[in-house]
């Protein structure tokens, strides 16, 4: 009886003990985060300005800004967004709810699992020798927002792939017994449920991308870009162009590293200042992603 | 119903992908020791065209630069040291032109720790003791350098074995490039190399002179002894006038940018080459490098307008200890 007690007391102490641990390993993460940001921050405060955000790199870093590396993360990030959205969502779904379980799919999603853990470096040779050179689509938009659509199939495609597995099978079940085909099923109850899942996934995965420099770097985007990408819109017929998917860019962790490997010192306060205008743009994609998926998880209501 | 405009996108990027450029477009690549006048360069040249041309400058080191050079994908290329046999070569087979044109000094600095107060210079000789392939195991004393200096392990800092700095280095210390030995803390961030060497008492270190220049108060600069008197006498400070005038040797290299034969001919390339040449003085100098001899710019752009091609280094990679206006004059 006393050694039943003994233990008892044992286990509320254990509880007690990890639960502190716990809250200390969050705080100590946080922590290392804030001092972090806030350490970058003041480092920035005096090139957080207009003329940052609306210059060109130059060689005096008081003149320098970042205005092409901050539109060709953004242009990027979106045109990689639209090809590996709906392409990731499309496969994770074929895979989940209408393939058979035999060896190729199986094969394939190995593959895909490994895929997620390859060095980007390695996409960035795939999109070097596939997209820039054999497809002769040059050091452009398009090629790097291929190369990094690639980099983030796999992890959109095991994020929506989880997010489908996570639908509890009565839904199907309920939709079958209504008659609802399979394609039905999916478009009108599957997907709209596991949406919100998917959407976390997918801003993890761009947020990884929107980091990357390495790959871009192998595929050549540049360093000094003193132009904008061409105007989507334009005054002629049919309106809308797309070259400017053709023009060459840079983005800002490329920006930052070339920043941060000058000697001056006032390109120093350059790189922190693009670290937080990053920052700022992964918050804005944070938002955006977050206010659609709370539309999507107002309207599931079974 | 989402899936049509995709479709519509898809057709519309490969009409357009057939459509030719409108803008005249300038593509330079390469070193990233030279990245910083190439930048400043473009962007005088752009203030002063309003935007007509477009320049675009890449850094993908110079060995990078010139595998994309002599593919022909870019105009020009940035390099921090001349052209290796492997490399015209390669121009060749693509039936690539080239011509060389120097464009500033750069003179490679040795630091030690502002605390270090024994070391008064150094000599070839000793560099060579310490840094070549042989001393890695052996030489880990500053006693064993000199006799005198403190009974105190040394540690090393140099720039990364795929930088043009580091192939220099080795060539004009050791006598064979890329030959080194491997235990020091090699960086291709030389931010890394000044944090390293301010922060130990006991390290050593070499990198760009800019390098130096920017962190002054953080360490100290070491003169070096080449025992040639007939270019100065005994140990010299790099500086801007003693490595414009040759008098700090080994240690001192030219600069260049290649430009693509065929490339030359085209109105943009041309006016953005000339343009270099005439400004690549003041801007150097601006961004921490050493300008070549007036003198010498004149006989570059002889050279460029002269279409010039092949290397006055004979395609057979640095030389060590010559002087550019020497080469240039020699040739015509």
């Amino acid at each position: 009886m006393d050694r039943k007690v003994n233990r008892h007391r044992l286990n509320i102490l254990l509880d007690r003990a990890f639960s502190v641990v716990g809250l200390f390993m969050t705080i100590f993460g946080i922590g290392v985060l804030v001092v972090l940001l806030v350490d970058t921050f003041l480092d920035a405060l005096p090139r957080l300005d207009w003329q940052f955000l609306t210059g060109f790199p130059s060689r005096r870093p008081e003149r320098a800004g970042a205005l092409s590396a901050w539109v060709g993360t953004l242009v990027v990030m979106v045109v990689t967004i639209i090809l590996a959205f709906p392409l990731g969502v499309a496969a994770a779904t074929y895979l989940e709810e209408f393939s058979r379980k035999n060896r190729l799919t199986e094969f394939i999603e190995i593959n895909i699992a490994n895929l997620a853990a390859v060095p980007s470096i390695i996409y960035g040779l795939l999109g070097l020798e596939v997209f820039v050179r054999a497809m002769r689509l040059e050091r452009s938009i398009i090629s790097g927002a291929l190369t990094l659509a690639i980099l983030i199939l796999p992890l959109i495609i095991v994020a929506t792939r989880e997010a489908l597995r996570a639908i509890p099978q009565t839904i199907r079940e309920a939709s079958y017994a209504l008659g609802a085909t399979r394609w039905q099923t999916v478009r009108n109850q599957i997907l709209p449920a596991a949406m919100p899942a998917i959407l976390t996934g997918t801003i993890l995965a761009v947020s990884r991308a929107i980091g990357e420099a390495a790959p871009l770097i192998m595929i050549g985007a540049l360093t000094y870009v003193a132009f904008l990408p061409s105007s989507p819109v334009t005054p002629d017929f049919p309106f809308l162009s797309f070259r400017w998917l053709l023009d060459p860019f840079t983005v800002l962790p490329i920006q930052i590293f070339n920043w941060v490997s000058r000697p001056q010192h006032g390109f120093f306060t350059n790189a922190a200042a693009g670290i937080i205008l990053l920052l700022v743009i992964v918050f804005i994609l944070n938002g955006i992603s977050a206010y659609i998926r709370h539309r999507y998880e107002k309207r599931m209501r079974w | 119903m989402k899936r049509y405009p995709w479709v519509l996108i898809l057709i519309l990027t490969f009409l357009t992908a057939a459509e030719a450029h409108a803008f005249r477009m300038v593509k330079v690549d390469g070193s990233s020791t030279v990245y910083p006048i190439t930048e400043a360069v473009s962007e005088e040249f752009l203030a002063a065209k309003r935007g007509r041309i477009r320049v675009m400058v890449g850094i993908s080191g110079t060995g990078g630069g010139f595998k994309k050079f002599c593919r022909g994908e870019i105009d020009i290329s940035d390099a921090s040291r001349p052209i290796k046999p492997s490399e015209v070569r390669l121009c060749k087979e693509n039936g690539i032109g080239y011509i060389e044109l120097p464009i500033a000094y750069d003179g490679i600095a040795i630091v030690v720790n502002p605390a270090n107060n024994w070391v008064d210079y150094m000599t070839v000789e000793e560099l060579k003791r310490l840094w070549e392939p042989g001393a890695q195991g052996r030489v880990t004393r500053w006693s064993q350098v000199r006799k005198g200096w403190p009974d105190k392990e040394i540690h090393l800092f140099g720039a990364g074995v795929d930088s043009g700095t580091y192939d220099y280095f080795t060539k004009a210390i050791v006598g064979k490039e890329g030959a080194s030995r491997g235990d020091f803390t090699a960086s291709e961030d030389d931010n890394v190399l000044v944090q390293g060497i301010a922060t130990d008492k006991f390290a050593l270190g070499f990198f760009g002179l800019a390098y130096y220049e920017e962190n002054r108060d953080k360490l100290r600069l070491i003169p070096i002894d080449d025992g040639d008197d007939s270019n100065g006498k005994g140990p010299i400070l790099p500086s801007l006038e003693t490595v414009r005038d040759g008098t700090y040797q080994p240690l001192s290299r030219p600069i260049f940018i290649y430009v693509n034969r065929a490339s030359a001919d085209r109105p943009e390339v041309k006016e953005f080459v000339e343009f270099y040449i005439e400004n690549a003085g003041w801007l150097s100098k601006e961004v921490g490098y050493i300008p070549l001899p007036e003198k010498a710019y004149g006989l570059v752009l002889k050279r460029f307008r002269n279409r010039i091609t092949g290397s006055i280094f004979a395609g057979e990679g640095s030389k060590i200890g010559v002087r550019i206006e020497d080469l240039l004059q020699k040739e015509r």
